[in-house]
């Protein structure tokens, strides 16, 4: 009795383990399509008679020619320079208002919170119009400004909801403590609560790369030089000009792809927590 | 000097001085980012706006000339947008539940898992439109050569008024991660000693998903279900990069639609009117989850 119970547990788990191999290898069809196709010729690319699960001979040549065939160093200098000065300023600014949120008090912190929370259920579609033509009355279409900017006026609202939570977390204890001894809410927010709150600050920094690394919406609309456009606009207009050349299209895209593997891949725990601290993701 | 800094400033006007000035970086940009926009999207859709002139007055032209159907794709795209929206808000929820409910069981490697199947939501939508695009290319596709091979008829995916919807739908499945994550933490939530306590009263798996596991993630997909509304009624990329609203306008989605007559066409006021009517929806859909929910949605410490 006991033998067969065991017997059809292990079947059980054999098949679990079957279905969920078979669901992550479904998953990751995608990624190895992209990455086998960019190391083939062009014309095997056609071929599906008989079917090639991976090329012969590895072109690494692609990667170079594609990365030649547009100016994607330029695109990737300027990726850089946006997603950087879009970390800084939601990890400042976010921080600071999360701080004012949730541990100093103040007459109109539950009203301006609660707006700031509201923005998160307001469709980008709608303000996006009247902001590109601030943006344009101001001079400053075809400039990163549109693309910076923001992030140093509170860096989103979602990032300000999860430092908030994290920052609750911390005992007010501390707060008072250094209180006594003399220390300002200035003192308190840099040596107390940012050093404590590492993980969360990880959090929204990676969320922000992420952001806007992948990014095109922005950038479409704001962006009309070539020379200003970023990897992800490049790539779009990458396709554009070679449509039927799939061999290149794919090594332009893992090496735009690559970047965000690897971040994930060091930050995953990080942002799986924070998904799961806010209930939502950027 | 500091203890005339006191003296001067009460404790309480210092905090709120110290609370404003910490939020004001937030404050300012809630204020030049999403209200005043706001506004000035209301007043523009009451004018005849085309960016080359001034916004001119004219009422509920805007509106009217949208639900008469005076531009044709109005109609168009609101049908795209909730044909997708019946399909992909189920089929995503559906799909990540079940994914969930599997990596919540005891077993090796469950960091491992979540995080693979985490991983198509960090990649840029761009490069993972193209790689869809090569898979589902009806000549020379990975996709018809495993139809081929389970001799299923070929489908034309992204490329036929039929199957375009369902081949995005598809597609948005494999993104779903951030939902199982959700789902899965409110799966982790669920005291052992509900199962437990009904495996004492001889419940079978059933009994435990039915009676346990769906009431008590109830207000996970709760969350889900607004989100993935929100989300789907305001669906883009797969448009933008894949079909430009085609075949035969068959994924013409709204915010799509809405960003051509805006800066494509240049039409801000009818783009403004766009907006609002979409807003004025998002709230309709999310209220009217927000009222049915009480029917279906089980709050242990019964009023929250």
């Amino acid at each position: 009795m006991v033998v067969r119970k065991n017997t059809a547990y292990y079947i059980k788990r054999t098949l679990f383990y079957l279905l969920i191999g078979l669901l992550a290898f479904v998953c990751v069809i995608p990624l190895y399509w992209m990455v086998r196709s960019a190391f083939m010729k062009n014309t095997d690319i056609y071929v599906m008679d008989p079917f090639i699960f991976w090329p012969s001979k590895m072109l690494w040549s692609n990667f170079t020619s594609a990365w030649n065939s547009a100016p994607f160093t330029k695109y990737a200098f300027n990726t850089i320079v946006i997603v950087a000065a879009n970390i800084l300023g939601t990890l400042l600014t976010s921080s600071m208002a999360a701080y004012a949120f949730s541990r100093v008090k103040w007459k109109g912190r539950g009203f301006c919170f609660g707006m700031i929370l509201i923005t998160m259920m307001l469709p980008g579609a709608v303000t996006i119009v009247p902001q590109f033509l601030i943006w344009r009355n101001l001079h400053m279409v075809d400039t990163y400004v549109p693309l910076i900017l923001p992030a140093f006026l509170g860096g989103g609202a979602f990032n300000i909801f999860l430092l908030r939570q994290f920052f609750l977390a911390i005992p007010n204890d501390l707060d008072e403590a250094a209180e006594i001894d003399g220390a300002g809410k200035l003192r308190i927010f840099l040596q107390i609560i940012l050093p404590l709150s590492k993980s969360a600050m990880i959090v929204v920094a990676l969320f922000t790369f992420l952001g806007n690394w992948n990014d095109f919406f922005g950038p479409i609309i704001y962006l009309n030089s070539k020379d200003k456009f970023t990897l992800a606009v490049g790539l779009l207009q990458f396709q554009g000009d070679y449509a039927t050349k799939w061999n290149l299209l794919m090594a332009a895209s893992t090496i735009v792809v690559a970047p965000c593997i690897l971040i994930y891949l060091i930050g995953q725990r990080y942002l799986i927590e924070g998904i799961s601290l806010t209930g939502m993701k950027a | 000097m500091r203890y005339k800094e006191k003296k001067l400033l009460n404790a309480k006007t210092k905090s709120n001085l110290v609370g404003w000035a910490f939020a004001l970086p937030a404050v300012i940009g809630f204020l030049f980012l999403n209200l005043v926009p706001m506004l000035l999207s209301g007043y523009y859709s009451f004018c005849d706006y085309n960016i080359i002139r001034k916004p001119v007055w004219s009422g509920f032209n805007n509106y009217i000339s949208l639900f008469k159907g005076t531009d044709t794709t109005f109609w168009l795209s609101v049908k795209a947008t909730l044909l997708y929206t019946v399909m992909a808000v189920p089929a995503n929820l559906i799909f990540s539940f079940a994914i969930a409910l599997l990596l919540n069981r005891d077993m090796v490697g469950r960091a491992f898992f979540r995080s693979l199947f985490y991983l198509p939501c960090i990649l840029p939508a761009v490069a993972s439109s193209f790689v869809w695009i090569l898979l589902m290319n009806p000549d020379f596709g990975l996709f018809n050569v495993i139809l081929d091979f389970l001799h299923l008829p070929e489908s034309k995916f992204f490329w036929d008024k039929s199957s375009v919807l369902p081949s995005i739908v598809f597609m948005g499945i494999w993104s779903t991660g951030s939902t199982q994550v959700i789902f899965l933490a409110g799966l982790q939530n669920i005291p052992r000693v509900y199962y437990e306590a009904l495996e004492i009263d001889g419940g079978n798996a059933w009994h435990k998903f039915w009676s346990v596991t769906l009431p008590m993630v109830s207000s996970t997909l709760f969350f889900n279900l607004v989100i993935g509304i929100i989300g789907a009624l305001q669906v883009f990329g797969a448009a933008y990069i894949i079909t430009e609203g085609g075949p035969n306008n068959a994924s013409l989605f709204y915010v799509f639609n809405l960003w051509r007559q805006a800066f494509k066409y240049m039409d801000m006021g009818k783009a403004s009117a766009m907006a609002w009517v979409l807003f004025v929806v998002v709230l309709l859909a999310t209220l009217v989850v927000f009222k049915t929910s009480n029917k279906w949605v089980y709050n242990e410490g019964g009023d929250q």
